[in-house]
């Protein structure tokens, strides 16, 4: 028998000693890479002008706003499909692989992106960074979880909340590490703004920085289980200690709900995010404070970086929250609360309590940023260990579909207000309480959630997708 | 096939504090670095 790769699930099987707390510096070199994604947008502007060389003025030629708003649709969309495409395959290869596949994919997307430029092709830059670089950020994403997971069946929303929270990280080192590489490249004279030699750049620092989660990841042996570990399932008839997989998972009505939690809860959260900047700055205008008290735009670009810190801190905080109030409960706390909170928003901005209004709005992005890592732990609860992470991929979908409903809706419903003639706070309130209907939904989703049914259980668990 | 921990590569060795220790230094300063980025960018808000 030929000897097995290093990059094969058994070459990265755990020997006695090995720390466990390893793991999840590991999954966060991939996740604080592909984290990237959400800083894109610094990208727009210098792309958009290409052949003027004057971001301020763009030639008839250069790229339009709509054109490179496809790119990172791409890349979403992508990385929901490739999540639930490659998560079976994941299962089966390991974590090491498939964590060598995203960080290949998604450095490689970035050095076809810089042709893409450097030749002024827009479907080579579609193809790179939104096609082959958002397979990658979907197999990135998914791959520490199921081995995160099974490292700490006691602190499960602890160990995905970690992973998930450097997704949130990597947006907030992507951004100023591509304005600082791109000043510099555009002073050292390289052409194209300096975006050529920085996709050039980043595509290499990705892939060197996530080589260091591909060589430090480890699966526990079958057998292996926290020194003093109890499972303590007969507490929580939610918690399982049965295994089901990819395949019968999604014919369950348990994960179409958490499909459903999901998508309501990430639509939500796009809601604000997506209105953070102008919201703010028209609900708190000089009209509404007093001349000279207005919120500019450089404190709306801080308001932004402040909801984005929330979203990080949420992911860990809640998810970690979870362990100790079970994962159901968690959930009713972003819907319930929510609710309360999405329907606030308009009233905080009508009656210039500013103060009030950040403080609300950074609570909704930390359940924003909860929801998504809170989710693993949740799967696993209802579905076991044993394909977690393809269970997970698959449910992704709804990520993808939240992305592009999310804008939609918030698009149409303030455009219809601002033609009605609505100004400031009231021109977001249909927003704002669409978001707290579409929390009702969610709110009910989560309430039906029951365990699982026998007839989806393997009869025998743990061994059926060892390689 | 039975997932037998390897004795041929380093799998086997135990991790030391220092490698673990390595480790989170290693993911710990780009996100540091990226947050204090971003807190700074936020305190424009309050200013």
């Amino acid at each position: 028998m030929a000897e097995a790769s290093l990059l094969d699930r058994s070459r990265t099987v755990a020997g006695p000693g090995y720390n466990r707390w390893l793991v999840p510096p590991a999954a966060l070199a991939i996740h604080l890479a592909i984290g990237q994604a959400y800083a894109f947008s610094v990208f727009k502007k210098p792309l958009g002008a290409l052949i003027s060389g004057n971001p301020d003025a763009p030639a008839p030629a250069d790229w339009t706003p709509g054109q490179l708003g496809v790119i990172f649709s791409i890349a979403i969309v992508l990385l929901g499909l490739s999540a639930a495409i490659f998560g079976t395959w994941l299962e089966r290869v390991g974590p090491r692989k498939a964590m060598m596949a995203s960080a290949l994919c998604f450095g490689g997307g970035f050095f076809i992106a810089a042709l893409g430029v450097h030749l002024h092709s827009i479907w080579l830059v579609y193809f790179g960074y939104g096609f082959v670089g958002g397979i990658g950020l979907g197999i990135g994403y998914i791959s520490p979880v199921s081995t995160l997971i099974k490292w700490f069946p006691d602190r499960r929303g602890v160990a995905t909340g970690m992973a998930i929270m450097g997704f949130g990280g990597g947006a907030m080192i992507g951004s100023p590490l591509a304005v600082t590489l791109m000043d510099y490249f555009k002073a050292a004279g390289t052409g194209t703004l300096g975006v050529a030699a920085t996709f050039l750049a980043m595509g290499l620092i990705y892939l060197l920085f996530m080589q260091f989660g591909v060589w430090t990841i480890r699966v526990p042996a079958d057998d292996w289980k926290p020194e003093g570990y109890v499972p303590s399932n007969e507490h929580n008839a939610l918690i399982t200690t049965g295994n089901v997989t990819a395949d019968n998972a999604i014919k369950t009505p348990q994960f179409w709900l958490l499909w459903v939690v999901l998508c309501m809860n990430v639509t939500a959260g796009i809601g604000v995010l997506e209105t953070a900047s102008p919201l703010i700055q028209e609900s708190f205008s000089d009209g509404v404070m007093g001349a000279g008290r207005g919120v500019t735009a450089a404190a709306a670009a801080g308001f932004v970086g402040l909801l984005s810190l929330f979203n990080l801190l949420g992911r860990f905080f809640w998810s970690s929250a979870s362990d100790k109030m079970g994962r159901k409960t968690t959930y009713a706390i972003y819907f319930g609360l929510g609710i309360l909170l999405y329907a606030l928003v308009p009233t905080l901005g009508a009656g210039a309590q500013l103060t009030l209004f950040v403080v609300v709005t950074c609570v909704i992005l930390s359940m924003y940023g909860g929801g998504f890592a809170t989710i693993p732990a949740y799967l696993s609860d209802l579905f076991g260990k044993l394909q977690v992470g393809a269970i997970h991929g698959r449910l992704l979908t709804a990520w993808s579909t939240a992305g592009v409903l999310g804008p939609v809706i918030v698009n149409y419903l303030h455009s219809n207000a601002k033609e009605n003639g609505m100004v400031g706070a009231a021109a977001y309130q249909s927003v704002f309480y669409t978001m707290a209907g579409l929390l009702v939904v969610g709110l009910i989703a989560n309430f039906l959630v029951r365990p699982v049914a026998e007839q989806y259980f393997e009869k025998e668990p743990a061994k059926k997708t060892a390689a | 096939m039975d997932q037998k921990p390897l004795t041929s590569d380093s799998n086997a060795a135990p991790s030391s504090t220092g490698a673990v220790a390595f480790a989170w230094l290693f993911v710990g300063i780009p996100l540091v670095w990226g947050v204090s980025q971003t807190f700074i960018k936020a305190l424009a808000l309050f200013q």
